[in-house]
């Protein structure tokens, strides 16, 4: 989910015999499930992927705050306005957990924003979508972090020990987020004609984008097999997209509303729902940078960067002072 | 850019009276207050401790992953440190 235009490195998965020595000590941990942990020696490849990974993910929480915090002063109750004000600061401390994990591979804060900021690393396409009224809170928390949670709980096992230590948290508080969307559905789909309509409306626009969140079909990802390999991809695009279907449509049933796709369908023998086709244009296009939000989002994160360098450098002045002085004093 | 950057701290909890603090993570922060006001806003939004401890991650000396087999092996050996390597009889109590 969070390795669009990650490069392994590698061409082709290559078998056990063809690799060096270190290479296949390496393989057999991860394959004995064993933790790596930062300082243990692991192929480059192995780094570089986690690296623009994990912090693909953290820019990817970070930029997530923006359409949700887009409704804070807004939003219809107190009680409603702190619930998702502690949903966006679950947000901060994810993206926080998430750099954390990456800068033990030895990569620094900075260059990870400036990566971000340059748009060389990416984040989730589903935040180039603007929030157009109330129920895009709801239908967010349900099915953007509803999907969320579908790709972190198997990345609780991945390889990585950091990375993995990281996604045991974020995912005991996103719980939370998923019920909180759904929780606002059931509001607005028990009330007015109108709510109901929002609620509807909501669901249309967001459908479809949080399907594309899990990338691309299997076939066209190149990169899946040597992240399956290195246990850093624990289930498949295809694989994840079907069970967050199978598990979201029936929630849909139950509030009422219709899932924006004529095809949908359950299919008894596969035990499966069948679906439509998505627009995989519209997803590469957003990736690119031409969804309706990405220029916005990217100046809003690089105007706050930039905005708050006199705090970041203030504050370490302070702090210098404050040491030369008890140095002294001593 | 290095020479600008926030120190990284590591950030120790604890969950309850008479619990050892555990690691939780780590995050940069300029100095130690701002570090301990960092960590309960970053890893105690749910209440999760009634201690915080912050070391700055370079005073924290770590032993290699490469040292485990020479550090850890001797204790490997003895197995007469665990109470189970010596049965007792049947009547006997409070052994």
């Amino acid at each position: 989910m969070y390795a669009q235009m990650v490069d392994t490195g590698e061409k082709r998965l290559r078998s056990l015999e063809e690799l060096s020595p270190e290479e296949q000590a390496f393989q057999r941990r991860i394959d004995a499930d064993v933790k790596i942990e930062p300082k243990e020696w692991m192929p480059e490849g192995y780094r570089r992927t986690l690296i623009r990974q994990i912090s693909q993910h953290a820019h990817s929480e970070i930029v997530g705050m923006l359409p949700e915090g887009n409704w804070i002063t807004r939003a219809p109750t107190l009680k409603r306005k702190a619930i998702l004000m502690a949903k966006v600061q679950d947000e901060a401390g994810h993206g926080l957990y998430l750099y954390a994990a990456a800068e033990t591979l030895g990569v620094s804060r900075d260059q990870l924003v400036g990566e971000l900021h340059s748009g060389k690393a990416k984040y989730s396409s589903i935040f180039n979508y603007p929030t157009l009224t109330w129920a895009d809170i709801g239908a967010i928390g349900w099915l953007v972090d509803g999907a969320a949670i579908m790709n972190q709980i198997p990345l609780c096992r991945c390889s990585f020990g950091p990375y993995a230590r990281a996604m045991i948290r974020v995912c005991k508080e996103e719980s939370f987020h998923q019920r909180q969307g759904f929780d606002i559905m059931m509001k607005l789909c028990a009330g007015t004609a109108e709510q109901k309509a929002m609620a509807q409306d909501a669901l249309d626009r967001w459908w479809w984008p949080s399907l594309m969140m899990f990338g691309p079909p299997d076939a066209e990802s190149v990169h899946s097999a040597q992240s399956a390999a290195w246990r850093i991809k624990i289930l498949s695009n295809d694989e994840l997209r079907q069970r967050f279907l199978d598990q979201t449509v029936p929630q849909a049933d139950f509030l009422g509303l219709k899932v924006p796709d004529a095809a949908l369908k359950w299919n008894d023998e596969r035990g499966h729902y069948d679906f439509g086709p998505i627009d995989w244009q519209e997803f590469h296009e957003v990736i690119k940078g031409n969804g309706p939000c990405n220029r916005d989002r990217l100046r809003t994160r690089v105007t706050a960067w930039e905005d708050g360098a006199w705090v970041r450098e203030a504050a370490l002045a302070h702090a210098e002072k404050r040491a030369a002085r008890a140095k002294q004093a001593a | 850019m290095s020479r600008n950057e926030w120190p990284l701290w590591e950030i120790f909890i604890r969950s309850q009276h008479g619990l050892a603090h555990k690691h939780v993570g780590s995050l940069h922060a300029p100095d130690a207050e701002m570090a301990v006001k960092n960590a309960r806003d970053v890893y105690t939004r749910r209440n999760e401790g009634v201690s915080i401890w912050v070391v700055k991650s370079e005073d924290i000396t770590a032993t290699a992953p490469g040292d485990k087999t020479p550090l850890f092996d001797p204790a490997a050996s003895k197995v007469y440190r665990h109470p189970t390597f010596f049965p007792m009889p049947e009547g006997v109590k409070h052994l």
